[in-house]
């Protein structure tokens, strides 16, 4: 059996969530992400879950933190203003480790900038929004189907390793309509969060499992703990002893770090063969792909790198890679954000061009295939 | 301070400055919890930024401290995913009433089963000194060197004008009708709010020249009228003074149970 419809990418997303046990979302209304909230007004309900619109954008981000504490998975959506907006709490989120997702649909900035239209300008804000060091898990959809299945794999992730999770899409993934396999797409597994393995007595609210997160007792289920975005030791209360703040922060940064294996995504096309890869993620690896064909079609050997999750960053995939290539060419819709991260992973071995667009227009296969062309004449 | 039961003991003793009211309302919070018999599993003590919302710590109880101005944000998100939960939030004056007075407004205005309680001491305390919207005009702050130059609020009839179904006000100085007022609001289904008149000696008093602790408690108590009292007194006599006690009860239903019929209705109608 199957149940294709044909759907947005942001009722993706919505439906994505649900399947993956998202029960609490709060968030403020806001182009081009109003869809997931709409969509959640609706549906949560019906399954007993809660959907509150807040006063603003801080505030979602604050009651969906307050509602992981009981126990349940949340989520929120926004674009550009909002993400920036919600950037202090998503900090917090990711101090006192309180899983939650937000998904972010890019639209073009600064400021208020392109409402409607469509950007990938915050790769480096996703990671590096907040103020301080830490891991960050960053994933970017690049159609339909896979906004269900990001949606399902964040919620996974956040509740996993005990952190905040942006789902990156942009304008394009979030109102473009594809077909998607509902019935196919319900098969995705499903984590839930740990519980306390011992007895309240024993109990040490931030004492890391095996893969560095904190095990944290829903509120109410007996439990009393400190929850704090002060810099906190193992249980939880504020400290300014310096191993000890050393040890929180290193943890924070090494629990996304040395689980890189277990989170890292990626997608290549065409690669066997490749002399040259083309790197490109969530709506703009669309054209990237047909770009890609209409430069074999031409006889030219190039492969499509599409990294999934941004952060962490694919980087011995793409080291592999660039030991083949003569030559790597990122597009991306910003002034090159991923292109410094390529850059960096790549070391010099290869030249690293790129095709930066910031007009608010999606790209064409034929604006890429030229810019590769241009660079590797 | 002997043990006590809804206390972390260990915690203790306390980061606050000699003559500060933070304890004397964390003892009247104390001694209302252990009257109404809370069970510390199921109440939650989320507080904001600032010297008062470190309260929580000492507090043995779920305890969230949270993001300056945004606990009741953050508390909304608590109650409404678990309304089993009893929810007090402490914020001070500049947390509750400038940073996070949008949220204030919200929370009452939705009318959701939290306790409010707003010490306010006239100033951040915390950074120094600086002036906070409650800064009464005139008075002298950090970043008010030659007065306050703003404006105040009422901010029981902010708090009541928003939609809060039960808004009181006490003072330090008046610490068991404070414990009473606390034990009250926590009968109301909905929003509660109590401000608390507090002293801050170091960051206010010691500024605008009232440099004892209990000159400043005196300073406190000269300023509050119980609203009974008040009655009875002309407009001349209550220029200046704040009202005490219980200000407004206007029962209404609560909004995690009004959200339970959203539930029931889309459960209809997605059975359909």
């Amino acid at each position: 059996m199957s149940d294709i419809r044909l759907m947005q990418g942001n009722e993706a997303c919505a439906l994505g969530a649900i399947h993956a046990g998202v029960r609490f979302y709060a968030g403020y209304p806001i182009t081009p992400s109003t869809e997931i909230a709409e969509i959640m007004a609706e549906e949560l309900p019906k399954y007993g879950g809660k959907f509150i619109q807040m006063e603003d954008e801080i505030a979602g981000m604050a009651a969906i933190i307050g509602a992981s504490l009981t126990g349940k998975k949340t989520l929120t959506a926004t674009s550009g203003p909002g993400f920036s907006l919600k950037q202090e709490n998503i900090g917090y989120a990711a101090m006192a480790e309180v899983p939650c997702v937000v998904v972010n649909v890019q639209r073009g900035g600064p400021s208020t900038g392109l409402p409607t239209s469509p950007a990938q300008s915050e790769i480096m804000q996703s990671k590096y929004g907040s103020h301080g060091d830490r891991g960050a898990i960053v994933l970017t959809p690049s159609t339909v189907p896979e906004c269900f299945r990001l949606a399902v794999r964040s919620v996974n992730l956040a509740e996993k390793y005990m952190t905040p999770v942006i789902l990156l899409m942009d304008e394009i993934v979030g109102h473009m309509r594809e077909a998607i396999d509902l019935e196919e797409e319900r098969k995705a597994e499903v984590y839930d969060r740990k519980k306390p393995d011992c007895g309240p007595e024993d109990y040490v609210a931030y004492a890391p499992d095996e893969n560095g997160a904190p095990v944290l007792a829903p509120f109410g289920a007996g439990y009393r703990y400190h929850v704090t975005g002060l810099t906190h030791d193992e249980t939880g209360f504020s400290t300014m002893v310096p191993e000890k703040v050393e040890r929180v922060n290193r943890r924070l940064v090494d629990k996304i770090e040395n689980n890189k294996e277990d989170i890292v995504m990626w997608e290549e096309t065409c690669t066997d063969d490749a002399e040259s890869v083309i790197v490109a993620y969530g709506g703009a690896a669309r054209a990237a792909r047909e770009a890609v064909e209409l430069l074999r079609a031409e006889g030219k050997k190039v492969g499509l790198f599409r990294p999934i999750s941004v952060w962490p960053f694919p980087d011995k995939a793409l080291t592999a890679l660039a030991a083949k290539v003569r030559s790597v060419f990122v597009t991306e819709m910003n002034d090159g954000q991923l292109a410094g991260e390529v850059k960096k992973v790549i070391g010099g071995k290869v030249p690293v061009d790129g095709l930066f667009v910031m007009d608010g227009e999606i790209m064409t296969p034929q604006e890429i295939a030229d810019g590769w062309k241009g660079a590797n004449q | 301070m002997s043990d006590k039961k809804y206390l972390r003991n260990d915690k203790l003793p306390h980061i606050w400055c000699p003559g500060c009211g933070n304890g004397i309302v964390l003892s009247a919070l104390e001694r209302a919890l252990e009257q109404a018999n809370v069970d510390k599993d199921k109440t939650v003590i989320v507080s904001g930024i600032g010297c008062s919302s470190r309260m929580p710590t000492y507090m043995d109880f779920n305890t969230l401290h949270t993001t300056h101005g945004r606990a009741l944000a953050f508390a909304t998100g608590v109650k409404l995913a678990n309304p089993e939960l009893t929810v007090f939030v402490i914020m001070g004056d500049g947390d509750a009433t400038a940073i996070g007075g949008n949220h204030l407004i919200h929370a009452c205005r939705r009318n959701i089963g939290l306790n409010a309680i707003v010490v306010n001491n006239n100033i951040y305390g915390m950074t120094g000194g600086q002036y906070s919207p409650l800064t009464p005009t005139g008075m002298k702050a950090t970043t008010a060197p030659y007065g306050m130059v703003e404006r105040n609020f009422d901010l029981c009839e902010l708090a009541h004008a928003a939609g809060a179904t039960y808004v009181a006000r006490g003072t330090v100085f008046h610490a068991k009708p404070l414990t009473d007022l606390i034990l009250e609001s926590m009968d109301n289904d909905g929003f509660s709010m109590v401000e608390v008149l507090s002293t801050c000696p170091i960051g206010f008093g010691r500024r605008n020249k009232i440099r004892g602790n209990y000159e400043l408690m005196e300073w406190v108590k000269n300023r509050a009228v119980n609203v009974k009292a008040a009655a009875k007194m002309s407009e001349e006599d209550l220029r200046g003074k704040l009202l005490i006690g219980r200000l407004y009860s206007e029962p209404a239903e609560e909004y995690t149970k009004c959200y339970d019929k959203i539930i029931e209705i889309a459960g209809k109608e997605a059975k359909r």
